[in-house]
C-alpha cells in the first residue's frame, strides 16, 4: 500500500456517480448525473469547502468519499488506499478505510438513535470496527471524547432527546471521531443550528482540526460560513465543479459567472452596503434533462452560441481553474 | 395611528407539562408602508406572535394583550364576521414551506380563484383574468399554463411566488411574510426578496418580514425588532441596529456572524436559549450575558427609552459599553 508523502489524504480523479432512474409514467429509463468528473486533493489539517445550491451533488460527493456509495467512474485514494468502481477491498481494508474517513450530517435530530445512550452511541463504531478493544477501554475512550467535544462526563448515560440541537451536533462529531479518523466529511454541519449555536460548533471544529490535524471536506450552502472556514473552495453546479481554488481567490475574484452570482445573491449583514445584485433568471434546470452545452448557459448573462453547444471543461493543472469559455 | 398596533401581547400554551409562555409582553407597531423585520432564533416567538394577530392559533393558546388593533379595528373584541372580512384580505400572511401551504389536490389556478372569490365580488371571467394578472405580477413565466399546474409540479421558488400571488390578490394593507425564503436556495431567495420589496414599494402595503437571517434583515428592513425567548429585547432602525446595538443579546448575535469575524475563533454566546423549565429569574438572557450582575439575575428589566432601542436590559449598551449609571 502506498503511503502519500505529502500528507495528502484524499485524491479524487474524475469521480462520477450516476443514477439510473425510471422516468415518469412511460417507464422510460433516464440517468441522473448527480456527480460528474470531479477531481480534487485534500491534505491533513486543511479544509476544502464544497458549495452550490441544493441538488448540485454535494451530498452525493459526501457519500462517495465516505464509501457509503461507490463511484460509477473515476478513482479515489483515501489515506493511501486506492478505490474505484472496479477495485474490491478485503473486509480488513474496508474497516481500516471506514475508520479513517467519517461523516457528520446536517440533521442532529435524525442522525442519532433515540433508544441508545450517548455512551452506547459513541462506543458502537469501536465495538464494530475494533472488537479487540475491551469494554472498559471503550468506555474510557467515550468519556474522554465527551470532554473533547465540550460535553460533560455525566452525559454518558443520557439519551439524545435530552439534548439541544447544538449538543446533539457535538455528539455526532464525537461519534465520528471515536475511530480516530484523519478525514471528516461535514455535510451541512451547522445548517440546522441557530446562529448563537452555530458559532459554538464552528469553534469546536476549528479546535479539533488544530488538535488532531484533521482534513475537512466541508459541505455548505452558506457562503459566509464557508468563507470563514475554508482554505480551498470548490463550486458546483448540476453535478459538476465549475470553479476551484484557494478560498481567498474564489471569494476575492470569482471567475465563473455562477460563482459571482452566488456571491452576489448572498445577503450581507451590513445595511450601509450599496450593491448591485446580479439577477439570475430562472431556476436550476432538471437534472434529468440538463441543458446542452454549458449547464449554466440558460441562466448566464454572458452566454454565447458556443456555450449553448459545447460544455466547457475545467483544467485541473491551473491554480484557479474555471469551467467557462468567458471567465471573469 | 399605526396600521397595526399590538401592545403587551402575551401568548401562553397549555401543554401536558403545564403552561408555557411563548410570547411575553411584546409590542408591535407597523405603520402604513413600513418594512419591519422581526428577527430571532428559533423558538423566540416570532411566528406565534404574528399568528396571534391573524387569529390562527389553536385553542390551546391563550392570548392576552392591552391592545391589538388593525386599521382601527380592535381584533380582540371584533365579531368573527368582521375579523374574517379583514384577515386574508387587508392583512395576509405567507409561510416558510410554500409546498405545504398550498393544497396538493387542487390546481394553482383553482386555489387562486378561490382566494379571490372569498373576498372580492368578481365574475368567473374576471377572476380568471385577475389570476393570470397576479401570476404575471409575481414573475411566473407562462402564467396561463401555470394556472393548470398542481403544486408538486412547481419548484419551491415558484410555489412561493404562487403563495405571494394569493396573498396580494386582494391588495392587502399589510403582508406578513414568515421566513418566506428560509427553505429556498440563495439565488431564488434573492429573487423572492426582491419581488416582495418591489410589491411593497409599488403597492404601498406594509411588510412584516420574519427571519432568523441577519443578512436578510440588513438588506430588506427599515426597522428591526429583535426577539429572544418570547420577549422583544430591542427595536431600532436597521442602520442603527447594526452600528450600535443596545441589547447585549443583539450585540452578541452580530458578533457571532462568521462574516464579521476577525479571528479564526468566533465570539460565541455560551449556553442555550432557556426552555419551558429553565426560564431564569430576572433577565432571560442573564445566564448567557457577558455583562450580567446580581441585579440582572434577580430583577426582570423594564424596557429602556426609545433612544436606547427600548432595550429590555438594566444596562443597555452604547457602542458596546454597558451604561451602569444611567439606569
Ligand atoms: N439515490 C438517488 N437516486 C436518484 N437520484 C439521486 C439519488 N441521490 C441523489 N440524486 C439526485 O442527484 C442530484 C444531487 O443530489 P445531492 O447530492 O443530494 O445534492 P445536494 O446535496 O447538493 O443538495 C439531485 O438531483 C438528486 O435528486
Ligand atoms: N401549538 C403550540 N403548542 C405549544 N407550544 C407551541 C405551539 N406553537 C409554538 N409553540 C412554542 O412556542 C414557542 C415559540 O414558537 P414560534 O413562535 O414558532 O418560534 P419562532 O420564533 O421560531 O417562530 C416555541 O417554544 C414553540 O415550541
Ligand atoms: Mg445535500
Ligand atoms: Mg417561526
Amino acid at each position: 500500500m502506498s503511503q502519500a508523502v505529502d500528507d495528502t489524504l484524499i485524491e479524487a480523479h474524475g469521480l462520477s456517480r450516476h443514477y439510473d432512474v425510471s422516468n415518469g409514467f412511460f417507464g422510460g429509463q433516464a440517468t441522473v448525473k448527480a456527480l460528474s468528473n470531479t477531481s480534487f486533493r485534500l491534505q491533513a489539517g486543511r479544509t476544502l469547502a464544497v458549495v452550490g445550491e441544493s441538488g448540485c451533488g454535494k451530498s452525493t460527493l459526501a457519500r462517495v468519499v465516505t464509501m457509503i456509495e461507490k463511484p460509477t467512474a473515476g478513482t479515489l485514494t483515501l489515506d493511501g488506499h486506492h478505490l474505484s468502481s472496479e477495485v474490491i477491498l478485503s473486509d480488513a481494508q474496508q474497516a481500516a478505510l471506514r475508520a479513517s474517513v467519517q461523516i457528520v450530517f446536517q440533521d442532529p435530530f435524525g442522525s442519532l438513535n433515540p433508544r441508545q445512550t450517548i455512551g452506547r452511541i459513541l462506543e458502537e463504531p469501536v465495538l464494530i470496527n475494533r472488537p479487540d478493544v475491551s469494554a472498559a477501554q471503550r468506555e474510557q475512550q467515550a468519556r474522554a471524547m465527551l470532554e473533547m467535544v465540550g460535553l460533560r462526563p455525566e452525559h454518558y448515560d443520557r439519551y439524545p432527546h435530552m439534548f439541544s440541537g447544538g449538543q446533539r451536533q457535538r455528539i455526532a462529531v464525537a461519534r465520528a471521531l471515536m475511530l480516530e479518523p484523519r478525514i471528516l466529511v461535514l455535510d451541512e454541519p451547522v445548517s440546522a443550528l441557530d446562529l448563537s449555536i452555530q458559532s459554538q460548533i464552528l469553534n469546536l471544529l476549528v479546535d479539533l482540526q488544530e488538535r488532531l490535524n484533521l482534513a475537512y471536506l466541508f459541505i455548505s450552502h452558506d457562503l459566509s460560513v464557508v468563507r470563514h472556514m475554508a482554505d480551498d473552495v470548490m463550486v458546483m453546479y448540476l453535478g459538476r465543479v465549475v470553479e476551484k481554488g484557494a478560498a481567498a481567490a474564489v471569494f476575492g475574484s470569482p471567475r465563473h459567472p455562477y460563482t459571482q452570482a452566488l456571491l452576489s445573491a448572498t445577503p450581507v449583514a451590513d445595511p450601509g452596503r450599496k450593491q448591485t445584485r446580479i439577477r439570475l433568471q430562472g431556476e436550476l434546470p432538471s437534472p434529468l434533462n440538463p441543458p446542452v452545452g454549458c449547464a449554466f448557459h440558460p441562466r448566464c448573462w454572458k452566454a454565447e452560441e458556443r456555450c449553448r453547444q459545447t460544455a466547457p471543461e475545467l483544467d485541473d493543472t491551473e491554480v484557479h481553474p474555471v469551467a467557462c469559455f468567458f471567465p471573469l | 395611528m399605526p396600521l397595526l398596533d399590538v401592545r403587551n401581547l402575551s401568548v401562553d400554551f397549555k401543554t401536558s407539562n403545564g403552561q408555557f409562555r411563548a410570547v411575553d409582553r411584546v409590542d408591535v407597531q407597523v405603520d402604513v408602508g413600513d418594512v419591519l423585520a422581526i428577527v430571532g432564533e428559533s423558538g423566540s416567538g416570532k411566528s406565534v406572535s404574528m399568528l396571534a394577530v391573524m387569529g390562527l392559533l389553536p385553542w390551546t393558546a391563550s392570548i392576552t394583550a392591552d391592545s391589538m388593533r388593525f386599521d382601527g379595528l380592535d381584533l380582540a373584541t371584533a365579531e368573527p364576521r368582521q375579523r374574517r372580512a379583514i384577515i386574508g384580505k387587508d392583512v395576509a400572511m405567507i409561510f416558510q414551506e410554500p409546498m405545504s401551504s398550498l393544497n396538493p389536490c387542487f390546481t394553482v389556478g383553482f386555489q387562486l380563484r378561490e382566494a379571490l372569490k372569498a373576498h372580492l365580488p368578481l365574475s368567473r371571467r374576471e377572476r380568471q383574468r385577475r389570476a393570470v394578472e397576479l401570476l404575471e405580477q409575481v414573475g411566473l413565466p407562462e402564467p396561463e399554463r401555470r394556472l393548470n399546474a398542481f403544486p408538486h409540479q412547481l419548484s419551491g421558488g415558484m410555489c412561493q411566488r404562487v403563495m405571494i400571488a394569493m396573498a396580494i390578490a386582494c391588495k392587502p394593507k399589510l403582508l406578513i411574510a414568515d421566513e418566506p425564503t428560509t427553505a429556498l436556495d440563495v439565488t431564488i431567495q434573492a429573487q423572492i426578496l426582491e419581488l416582495l420589496l418591489e410589491l411593497q414599494k409599488n403597492t404601498g402595503m406594509a411588510l412584516v418580514l420574519i427571519t432568523h437571517d441577519m443578512g436578510v434583515v440588513a438588506e430588506t428592513a427599515r426597522r428591526v425588532s429583535v426577539q429572544y425567548a418570547g420577549q422583544k429585547v430591542e427595536e431600532q432602525e436597521v442602520q442603527a441596529l447594526f452600528a450600535n446595538p443596545h441589547h447585549p443579546y443583539t450585540s452578541a448575535l452580530l458578533a457571532a456572524l462568521p462574516e464579521r469575524a476577525t479571528t479564526r475563533r468566533l465570539p460565541s454566546i455560551p449556553g442555550v436559549v432557556p426552555g419551558q423549565f429553565d426560564r431564569p429569574a430576572g433577565c432571560l438572557f442573564s445566564p448567557r450575558c457577558a455583562f450580567a450582575d446580581d441585579r440582572c439575575r434577580q430583577v426582570n428589566p423594564a424596557m429602556a427609552a426609545a433612544e436606547l432601542g427600548h432595550a429590555r436590559c438594566h444596562y443597555p449598551l452604547i457602542q458596546g459599553i454597558p451604561q451602569r449609571e444611567v439606569s
